[in-house]
């Protein structure tokens, strides 16, 4: 087989950062390529610069033998290359053949020849053999699965030879992902390249001639899949030292009561959870994205609330159906998104200090913060004074101004989302310190990361989620390879 | 407590201080406190109106209808009362209670149907400008009562200033509330929301209860505009013709952003009384009358662009973008 595309040294840096560092890929033509690797390991990055979204710092890309260098997305699909992204880029209310030629629609006679955009739609179905889609058939009226077909066929229509496809199946439905397992075979069968991205272990086996796996932005191993088990692309993915930068654990006399129980909880996003947080005590949560963390976060703090199941805060059951219901019983979040949820950006460290005491705690702590300077040392913000506005402040400082937010209502129980993504080192030390501390005063304290070694280094116990429920439950110190193994649905036979 | 200004606030203080040093030269009435106070009798209803709008649009809204509302009002003052005294004080009731539930219409339509503020109070400007024109065929009807006119024209001696209009007194204490109001956590919370009502929302705070309180104010405001005006300016429909435009020129002017999230009451205040002062520089200087709205429009696309160009391009542009995945 000939190779179709050969990435080699690749390095590309955000802001200072360094997401890839000096990747090699050789992609060939009728070949499925999985790409593997934790959350933040480069693979979307990688996937970017290959679709000429981001340019590469380094290194080149290579197709059929010739060099060429992206200067955005069009260059890219001229050279024969698609992403299909996770998102859906499709126009619901247009037809499938107007979707495909979207951008490019056929002329004729200075109108658009709507006859021949359906005769070549339809060709290339066929061709696919997915000749139960109507052309003229509304985008809106097809299922998801069917929509990712139109998706492919609109990048095969521009001829693609190499096919991009990001966590396909995220989207899909059991039943329709054994489709979409149809259509990737026979599109290796007709000579495309395919790069497959994807966290699900058996996926990767099921359809993949070869992997290759990433680990913090380096490559780490590329080999045919019937030369890899399970077991090794595990180590592959995870194989790093665990940092022992981390605070002291809970002692088992620091551990209280349950101030969080849920029992058989869920909702349309997450079924069957049961879990408890104790007074003292950090629970990780763990698993893949989409696997339910945030919506397990979402659905305590009443965003998206549970439709089923019961909920208890310090042993009494409580409905919560709104953020205000949540904060008023004790609960605070602080959200993954620190800007677009955290935070009024334009507003004054005072003000974002005391949003929740003076939006939901009104009339019942009259007292205004005269601890406000007391609060914001606690968590050590820096700033040029209260009065600047946060958006002005560092990433770390804008979070602890968050954190600061709860503090000021003393809460019961603090569910952190990725509590130190985008923030530096230093700061990141100072939140591990001061969840810690929190701890320590008898906080129950949940705690979601994408970052592993985070994860367990601060929690007394972990929880990993997959496909919307708790698979299991480790001790505080479980290795990387049980985390990941848990959260792939991949059995693992020695449980750390 | 040392005086903070908030961002946004210096250059309308700027501003403000040439037209009334430009007053001072180009106007002989201008060398006395009465000139001043004239001014600010003036000026007090667009500034009670700029108050009521500052609420509506540094919660993140629009509030069109405030015109039209102080048409209404001065129109159906006119009929209820129809020239007897004895009607006044409940005819005042009915116009500040008729400015709430207006106010209250337009802001649970704009939380709860999800309509844009825009739209809502446009809607409702076309609606109050078509009942009024129904009700009164273009001519409106009855006349103002002697002690309901004192609010809009009278005023009461005060030692060392002289007469001092009772609209200015109104003005003052409505501004001092206002500024109170949004030291309160309510209003800063009501700031934080037209910033980022996420954020306000995710902290346990009411955005819908706050959005709707900024719409009343605003509706109770027109109608106190309403009863002055309906005294200085007497009975007309169109009274209140442009109004809501000249408020919200007044309120970009003083620094509030567009959108919300930032600005201070008392400079969207001082913006009303630059804009008054301006028009009224303009005519001592003879240029005519028909230019104001031009001004005006000039003046808001400058005050806008000046509010862009600012330091948020800088924080737009410094969103790192995410090393995705």
């Amino acid at each position: 087989m000939t190779s179709a595309v050969r990435l080699a040294g690749i390095t590309k840096s955000f802001l200072g950062v360094t997401v890839l560092r000096d990747v090699d890929l050789e992609l060939r033509a009728g070949e499925v390529h999985a790409l593997m690797g934790e959350n933040g390991a480069g693979k979307s990055t990688l996937l970017k610069v290959l679709a000429g979204v981001h340019r590469q710092d380094a290194g080149t890309v290579e197709i059929d033998g010739v060099a060429h260098t992206f200067a955005g997305p069009a260059d890219a699909q001229r050279a024969g290359i698609a992403i299909i992204h996770q998102e859906f880029t499709l126009l619901p209310h247009r037809s499938v053949a107007e979707n495909v030629h979207l951008g490019r629609e056929p002329v004729r006679r200075l109108r658009v020849d709507r006859r021949r955009m359906v005769r070549e739609t339809r060709e290339l179905l066929d061709w696919l053999g997915e000749d139960g889609i109507d052309p003229t058939a509304a985008v809106s009226t097809l299922s998801v699965a069917q929509r990712q077909v139109v998706e492919i066929v609109k990048a095969l229509a521009t001829d693609a030879r190499v096919l991009a496809m990001d966590e396909p199946t995220a989207a899909l439905a059991d039943h329709e992902v054994e489709l979409l397992y149809d259509l990737v075979r026979r599109l290796r069968e007709r000579g495309i390249a395919i790069l497959y991205v994807s966290h699900r272990m058996r996926e990767v086996f099921d359809l993949s001639d070869r992997i290759t796996v990433l680990k913090d932005g380096a490559f780490v191993a590329s080999a045919p899949t019937a030369d890899l088990t399970s077991e090794d692309l595990v180590r592959h993915m995870v194989g790093r030292e665990l940092s022992t930068l981390y605070p002291d654990r809970a002692a088992p006399d620091e551990l209280g009561a349950v101030r969080l129980d849920l029992t058989d909880a869920g909702n349309a996003r997450v079924r069957d959870v049961t879990l408890a947080v104790r007074a003292g005590e950090i629970v990780g949560l763990a698993g893949l994205q989409g696997a339910g963390r945030s919506a397990i976060a979402r659905a305590v703090f009443g965003v998206q609330p549970f439709t089923r199941g019961t909920l208890a805060i310090d042993g009494v059951p409580r409905r919560i159906t709104s953020p205000r219901g949540a904060v008023r019983h004790g609960i605070a979040f602080v959200t993954e998104d620190r800007k677009g949820e955290g935070l009024a950006l334009r507003q004054s460290v005072r003000d974002n200090a005391l949003l929740v005491r003076r939006s939901a705690l009104r009339g019942r702590r009259s007292r205004v913060a005269d601890d406000l300077r007391a609060l914001l040392d606690s968590v050590n913000v820096v700033s040029r004074g209260e009065h600047q506005e946060v958006r002005f402040l560092s990433g770390g400082n804008q979070q602890k101004v968050v954190l600061a937010k709860w503090l000021a209502v003393d809460p019961k129980v603090l569910i952190v989302d990725e509590p130190t993504r985008g923030i530096d080192v230093g700061a990141k030390q100072a939140v591990h310190h001061l969840l810690r501390e929190l701890a320590r005063r008898g906080v129950a304290i949940l705690m979601i990361s994408s970052e592993l070694p985070e994860l367990i280094g601060m929690s007394d116990r972990i929880v990993v989620m997959h496909d919307g429920t708790p698979a299991g439950e480790l001790p505080a110190g479980a290795s990387e390879a049980a985390v990941m193994g848990l959260a792939t649905g991949h059995e693992v036979g020695e449980v750390a | 407590m040392r005086l903070r200004l908030a961002e946004g606030t210096a250059p309308v203080l700027v501003v403000l201080v040439a037209l009334l040093v430009g007053l001072a030269i180009a106007g002989p009435a201008y060398d006395s406190v009465e000139g001043y106070l004239a001014l600010l009798k003036r000026a007090a209803p667009l500034m009670i109106l700029a108050i009521g709008q500052y609420f509506v649009i540094v919660s993140g809204g629009f509030d069109l209808s405030v015109g039209a509302l102080v048409t209404a009002g001065v129109v159906i003052a006119a009929r209820m009362i129809d020239g007897q005294e004895s009607a006044t004080a409940w005819v005042i009731l009915l116009v500040l209670a008729f400015g709430l539930l207006v106010g209250l219409v337009n802001g649970l339509i704009a939380t709860k149907l999800l309509v844009p503020s825009f739209i809502v109070t446009l809607g409702m400007l076309l609606v109050l400008d078509g009942a009024v024109f129904l009700w009164t065929g273009g001519a409106p009807r009855g006349a103002l009562s002697e002690g309901f006119r004192q609010f809009g024209r009278g005023s009461v001696d005060v030692p060392v200033l002289g007469e001092v209009p009772y609209s200015v007194l109104i003005l003052l204490v409505i501004l001092v509330a206002a500024a109170l109001f949004m030291r309160s956590g309510t209003g800063r919370a009501l700031v934080a929301t037209g910033d980022n009502d996420q954020a306000v929302s995710l902290s346990g705070g009411r955005v819908d209860r706050l959005r709707l309180l900024a719409f009343v104010l605003s509706g109770v405001l027109a109608a106190v505009a309403a009863i002055l005006l309906g005294g200085f300016a007497g009975v007309s429909a169109q009274v209140g013709e442009g109004l809501e435009f000249r408020a919200i020129t007044a309120v970009v002017l003083g620094g509030v952003l567009l959108g919300g999230g930032r600005g201070s009451v008392v400079a969207a205040t001082a913006g009303a009384l630059s804009l008054e002062a301006l028009f009224t520089l303009l005519n001592l200087l003879g240029v005519a009358g028909a230019l104001e709205s031009a001004v005006q429009g000039v003046i808001i696309i400058a005050a806008v662009a000046y509010a862009a160009l600012g330091p948020r391009t800088r924080f737009r542009t410094s969103r790192q973008p995410a090393p995705t995945q």
